[in-house]
């Protein structure tokens, strides 16, 4: 790449960057800002304030917040494990296997991700308080699963069918079995696919709002997204974006963490030198 | 060790195409059987229907006797060596070789594993590269490292699926020697899938030719080359091919486009009536520059004058071109031959093999003698080799046998008497 190529590309990752990042850095300082100051129009706070933070962790809005983050980690995490589970067997049966209704099955998954959310969440209101799954953590992980399962899928199918058939047949060849070539050697290589699938599946269901407002009532189960439009002023005159920014700072660590954790799990070209080509 | 024996095998996918048709083949304990064929043959299909990786729709396999039909691939005891090496790249060149050894489970120690993959690894001249990734491997040393995964335990027999068409020519070569050195020594059972000659010739105690998913012909190199069964096998095999040459039977001489050749002796009695056609096939050494050839040995052959389009100096040798006009009635039975030996048409040329130090040049005229002893004749409508001496053939597969059972009780020998 030549000087002006790298300059032009610099100049163009800053604009991206800032367009990106504009909307966190206002968010952030906004959670440093007294209530009084929220109105200054100014991006930085005149005084920087730490009782947002305390508010949501010592403070009035600590019986709202912290439930709500732990049913938010706690719900998000199961989702996204079964989803990566059952997305995994799934996919790796659609990339293998010969068996009728394989693309009626990701027909179906594409569909059912394309299904607005908003009109199933109150047929789903009515059936769960029927049947005693309103307001518990089943009832959002088993709507959450409808969500991440078919982009899961889809996206393991893409990597196992990058994978050469013929690394499975030379395990067989060897002495494994479907089971053992499938855990020891399609596994491994499809690491990267999956924890990329995680991710992607943790974020969806990490996101929701909809289904977490509709089917919970309280913190037995009420997920982050939704515990924000609960949060209130010290006095009903009294604006709360202090405190729910600091709340949104606070549920973005989680994610910024999966994202560093996992980031080195995702290496591209892990399948390079199996086979000639 | 072990014998295997293929019995009326068949296979036929979902559309009932059968992609390899009857076939039968009795494998010997410690031989090197060569599965040959153009594109699209079966060879491959077979291949994997004897590893286990394709059903077998009817026929039985056998392995040592005990038919393994219904067994799972690892059940077989076989090992694989696969055109795209196939390797696990998540693992170092060490635990490629030892996975076979890890799958069965406590069978080995550690020890055991370790003095096992480090006698591989020598063996194929690895030690260095142990710790490494497929990745990081030339392409030598991929297919290398595939060796060693199939010879670290002792399978009954090794399969090679095209194991050296990924590599370049010089490479090709050398690898070729290695197996057919490694097979010597180890003397085991091997199958061995090329749709290369070279290969086919120089590694194979037998060769099967396959078209279409039917066997065509089994026999040693030596004797498909000089005794051909058919039109298929006498042009695939050889380099520069067989001329096929048409030519009408006029009592006893042949009435071809070049010439009248007198019928040889080893046709008499053989051919069709008076008038009918048949094709001659002369391989390209069976023509000589006339200057060149002995006195003694003119008068076992013919001559005739040609006028050559170009000639192609080797250095140890000198091909010549000869147009010829074609005969309407053998040009679509020899078009579809050239398409069935991946080619797409028939030209009416015929190459002949001239001495090096020959003056014979492009558009001169030029005298050639030909030894027609060695001709054979074909029925164009069967393709069948009427001038086969299917003795001598058997006498040649007979004599590579014992070559074979020879070279193999002196590499054992050797190989007890080293340790």
């Amino acid at each position: 790449m030549s000087t002006k190529h790298k300059v032009g590309w610099a100049v163009v990752s800053v604009l991206v960057l800032i367009y990106a990042l504009f909307p966190v850095a206002s968010i952030l300082m906004t959670s440093f800002k007294a209530p009084a100051d929220l109105s200054s129009g100014k991006f930085l706070p005149t005084q920087w304030v730490g009782e947002n933070y305390s508010a949501l962790f010592v403070g009035s809005a600590r019986d709202l917040f912290l439930p709500s983050l732990r049913n938010s980690i706690g719900i998000c995490l199961i989702a996204t494990f079964i989803a990566v589970v059952l997305a995994t067997l799934c996919a790796y049966a659609i990339a293998r296997l010969d068996f009728p209704g394989k693309k009626l099955i990701l027909t179906v998954a594409l569909a059912v991700s394309m299904f607005p959310v908003v009109s199933i969440v109150t047929p789903l209101f009515n059936l769960w308080r029927q049947i005693g799954l309103y307001d518990t953590w089943p009832g959002l992980i088993i709507p959450y699963l409808s969500l991440t399962l078919p982009i899961s899928i889809w996206t393991l199918t893409a990597f196992f069918q990058q994978i050469p058939w013929d690394l499975e047949r030379a395990a067989q060849v060897d002495g494994a079995t479907t089971w053992q070539a499938f855990t020891k050697v399609i596994v491994p290589l499809a690491l990267p696919g999956v924890f990329t699938t995680a991710i992607i599946a943790f974020f969806i269901a990490w996101n929701d709002f909809v289904y977490g407002i509709g089917l919970t009532s309280t913190e037995a189960a009420r997920p982050v997204p939704a515990a924000l439009a609960f949060f209130t002023g010290a006095s009903q005159f009294e604006d709360p974006a202090g405190a729910i920014s600091a709340a949104a700072i606070i549920v973005t660590i989680p994610v910024v963490i999966l994202v560093l954790l996992f980031q080195r799990q995702i290496v591209s070209g892990l399948t390079q030198g199996a086979v000639k080509g | 060790m072990a014998s295997i024996t293929l019995n009326h095998l068949v296979k036929k996918y979902g559309d009932g195409f059968p992609a390899v048709n009857d076939v039968s083949i009795d494998i010997a304990d410690g031989e090197f059987l060569i599965l040959v064929g153009p594109s699209g043959c079966g060879k491959s299909t077979l291949l994997r229907m004897i590893v286990g990786l394709e059903d077998i729709t009817s026929g039985d396999l056998l392995i040592n006797g005990e038919r393994v039909n219904e067994k799972e691939p690892r059940e077989r005891n076989l090992s694989m060596v696969f055109q795209n090496y196939a390797l696990y790249p998540h693992l170092t060149v060490y635990e490629n070789i030892a996975f076979p050894l890890r799958l069965s489970k406590g069978k080995f120690s550690d020890e055991e594993i370790d003095r096992k993959v480090r006698h591989a690894s020598s063996t194929l001249d690895l030690d260095e590269h142990l710790e490494r990734k497929p990745a990081n491997l030339s392409g030598g040393q991929r297919q290398r490292v595939a060796m060693g995964r199939a010879i670290v335990r002792d399978a009954d027999a090794f399969l090679f699926d095209e194991p050296l068409s990924n590599l370049d020519a010089k490479l090709r070569g050398q690898m070729r020697t290695e197996i057919a050195q490694l097979q010597r020594r180890m003397g085991i059972t091997s199958v061995y899938v090329t749709h290369d000659q070279t290969e086919a010739m120089t590694l194979g105690d037998r060769v099967a030719v396959l078209k279409k998913g039917i066997l065509q012909q089994i026999a040693s190199p030596r004797e498909l080359y000089e005794q051909p069964a058919n039109l298929f096998v006498a042009g695939f095999i050889g380099s520069p091919s067989m001329n096929f040459l048409p030519a009408h039977v006029r009592g006893d001489v042949f009435e071809t486009p070049l010439g009248d050749f007198p019928v040889p002796q080893q046709a008499a009695g053989k051919l069709p009536g008076d008038d009918r056609i048949v094709l001659l096939g002369l391989r390209p050494e069976h023509f000589e520059d006339a200057k060149f050839v002995d006195e003694a040995k003119v008068s076992r052959g013919t001559t005739f004058d040609a006028e050559f389009t170009h000639t192609e100096w080797m250095g140890n040798e000198q091909y010549g071109y000869i147009n010829y006009q074609q005969d309407g009635n053998v040009k679509a039975k020899l078009d579809e031959l050239a398409q069935d030996l991946d080619g797409d048409e028939m030209h009416p040329q015929i190459v002949v093999s001239l001495d090096a130090t020959s003056r014979i040049r492009g558009g001169t005229q030029g005298r050639i003698w030909i030894d027609t002893r060695r001709m054979h004749v074909f029925d164009p409508e069967t393709g069948q080799n009427l001038t086969r001496d299917a003795e001598a053939g058997a006498e040649l597969t007979r004599e590579a046998t014992e070559e074979r059972k020879a070279e193999i009780d002196r590499a054992r020998q050797q190989l007890a008497a080293a340790g």
